[in-house]
């Protein structure tokens, strides 16, 4: 699944794993996004970046559903969101895996639960099962064996980021929805979730929408960038395209000292 | 073809030499784990004698998927060994990333044998009730400290919190104060009138229901709805600030937390709750009366010279004497309890019910300790 994605020619509609199309989100009468496009590849990564306030984090939750839109469409693997039956958005939200920004765990639970939690929502396992399923999701998560037994609030930032994503993972998503992942995190922390975003997703051929702010990330990890600026999507490319694209907020972005730090020239 | 032993949706046993073989096929995904799951004993029992395990047959594979094909080859390799064959090549990578089994490791909270729990708990909650009184106490100290302070430095305290608090303590609570009172005292003069009748002695209804609300009810009855209502919201309120941490940042900003989120709601409620006190007298009293009126035909001004004449000023204030001091137990224990929020929402709940609790507790206990004072002082 994973390799494909790069090499598919533009138009296939099975290439697609989300598509916005008209999107219009607003609260009261403060427009968030008019017209919003973006296609989501199978299998690729997607950096989402824009300036403070131009609704990255309104987009993942308009598309997971959080939030509802005034206009226009999104499908995710070719269904209408809007027109799913309860039971059918139900089987899509198993599909999808969500990592919020502050992690989101349930602070009354040891992180094993916490990774429990969807399987015992959606299926009727055995605790053995349950319990190495839960296992597996952490040591893939790259979490220390004796995080499962504690609790949230017992866990650093980077910890918590890694448990929830566990989390996220637990039910083997095909699509993985990252709000700010590395935020506060240092930079080795930070590179390494990287790394581990980027291994997870290529060896369980995951699609990635991630929401972020960090250079590095953006540099080393996504496959495409998609800029928001003026309510809707500047350009959804490759970074090398992005890099060079006439719009004064991408040229202070990527020209400015940050990005030379991150390698972008 | 050869001798099939087992046979289900996802998992097929055949016969061979030396060892059986185990084909898997299908989808093996999360959707399909719990039936895979249960077609593993069946498996395991029908090769006694090791297996080799073929995944050629596997369409779809995910992690669940993975992790249970490892759980496959653990138990086969337990009854003896097992060989794994037959992995396509995209799936490798899969099972790759599960391959080796993490150690066991527990994955809820250690538990104790359920006949050491109970004493555990006693023992701890002796220890918490003495130190939890301990560090109340030394918290009570700390508040009067900043408030003598601030009443030396008056241009410490913090007016408008204050008058906002005494609004969302004392006004917006007049609602339900006003109709429990009104309540209480109707259903006392309709109760008593009952049983007073049996004497012949339903007038005195009325001793009893001046006696009873003015000193005790009234005051009691205000302090345990605001402990309930604003006792809980300032722990709440309080809390929640700690888990963001915005108390800390108030420390760093030179700000203390006493005078800013404690000394407010301290001064609001000892200031509100007397006022509630009176109020609830009133309209307890009222309606009593009212009830008086309906049931015993005692018009409301021969209610009001029979009570003037029978109850003395002193039952009125004994009440409103007490009512600072429950304020001041209410608004400390509310406090207190939030700024010791820790951790995770759950601390919060316990947290806000210890809270409510306490003080509903030591209101109480200090009714209590006012009765036997003002009995023996005479009033």
């Amino acid at each position: 699944m994973s390799a494909v994605a790069e090499n598919m020619p533009d138009g296939v509609s099975d290439d697609i794993m989300i598509r916005v199309r008209g999107l219009k989100t607003a609260f009261g009468s403060h427009v968030v996004h008019d017209g919003l496009d973006l296609d989501v590849r199978r299998g690729e990564i997607l950096g989402v970046v824009g300036g403070s306030g131009t609704g990255k984090s309104v987009l993942l939750k308009a598309i997971v559903g959080l939030l509802t839109p005034v206009a226009g469409t999104i499908e995710i693997k070719g269904k209408n969101q809007a027109e799913l039956s309860g039971e059918e958005a139900r089987a899509a939200r198993r599909d999808w895996g969500v990592l919020f920004q502050d992690g989101a765990l349930f602070s009354s639970l040891t992180v094993a639960q916490n990774v429990q939690v969807p399987l015992r929502e959606h299926f009727d396992m055995n605790m053995d099962l349950m319990d190495d399923l839960a296992i597996s999701k952490i040591t893939m998560a790259g979490l220390s064996l004796d995080a499962a037994v504690k609790f949230p609030s017992d866990l650093s930032g980077g910890m918590r980021k890694r448990a929830a994503l566990a989390r996220a993972l637990a039910l083997d998503p095909s699509v993985l929805f990252l709000d700010e992942p590395t935020a506060g995190l240092d930079p080795i922390g930070a590179a390494a979730f990287d790394k581990l975003v980027r291994e997870l997703s290529r060896s369980l051929g995951l699609t990635v929408f991630l929401v972020t702010h960090d250079l590095d990330t953006l540099v080393t990890v996504c496959d495409r960038i998609a800029v928001l600026g003026d309510n809707r999507i500047l350009i959804n490319a490759p970074l090398r395209d992005v890099v060079d694209y006439d719009h004064p907020w991408v040229q202070e972005y990527f020209k400015g000292p940050r990005a030379r730090g991150a390698g972008i020239d | 073809m050869s001798e099939i032993l087992f046979q289900s949706d996802h998992v097929r046993v055949e016969r061979g030499s030396p060892a059986a073989m185990v084909r898997l096929f299908g989808a093996w995904t999360i959707e399909h784990a719990v039936a895979i799951d249960r077609a593993m004993p069946p498996t395991v029992r029908a090769c006694p004698s090791g297996a080799v395990i073929d995944c050629s047959g596997i369409e779809t594979l995910d992690t669940t998927g993975a992790v249970l094909i490892r759980r496959f080859a653990e138990h086969l390799e337990g009854a003896n060994a097992a060989l794994l064959t037959g992995v396509r090549g995209d799936h490798k990578m899969l099972l790759e990333v599960i391959s080796c089994r993490p150690p066991d490791a527990p994955t809820e909270p250690e538990h104790m044998p359920w006949y050491l729990a109970p004493l555990y708990q006693a023992g701890q909650a002796t220890i918490q009730a003495f130190s939890s009184f301990g560090r109340l106490l030394s918290f009570l100290g700390l508040v009067l400290v900043r408030l003598m302070g601030s009443l030396i430095d008056p241009a410490r305290l913090r007016l408008i919190p204050t008058l906002h608090q005494m609004e969302v303590v004392g006004l917006q609570s007049m609602g339900i104060v006003g109709l429990i009172s009104f309540l209480i005292g109707a259903v006392m003069v309709n109760q008593g009138a009952i049983q007073l009748a049996k004497f012949g002695a339903d007038i005195f209804v009325i001793d009893m229901l001046g006696i009873a609300h003015l000193r005790e009810l009234g005051i009691l009855l205000t302090a345990i709805i605001i402990a309930g209502r604003s006792g809980s919201a300032f722990t709440a309120q309080i809390g929640s600030m700690v888990l963001r941490e915005e108390v800390d940042a108030m420390k760093t900003l030179g700000m203390n937390p006493v005078d800013v989120l404690v000394l407010p709601r301290l001064i609001a409620l000892t200031i509100c709750l007397p006022l509630l006190a009176f109020y609830a007298d009133v309209v307890g009293i009222a309606g009593g009366a009212a009830m008086a009126w309906a049931q015993l035909d005692i018009t409301p001004a021969n209610f009001l010279v029979y009570f003037r004449e029978v109850i003395s000023i002193d039952h009125y204030w004994v009440g409103v004497l007490k009512a600072p001091f429950f304020a001041a137990v209410i608004a400390t224990c509310g406090c207190y309890q939030g700024l010791r929020v820790e951790g995770s929402a759950d601390a919060l709940g316990a947290r806000t019910t210890k809270s409510v609790v306490q003080s509903i507790f030591l209101v109480i206990a200090l009714d209590a300790l006012f009765a036997i004072f003002f009995t023996s002082v005479g009033l």
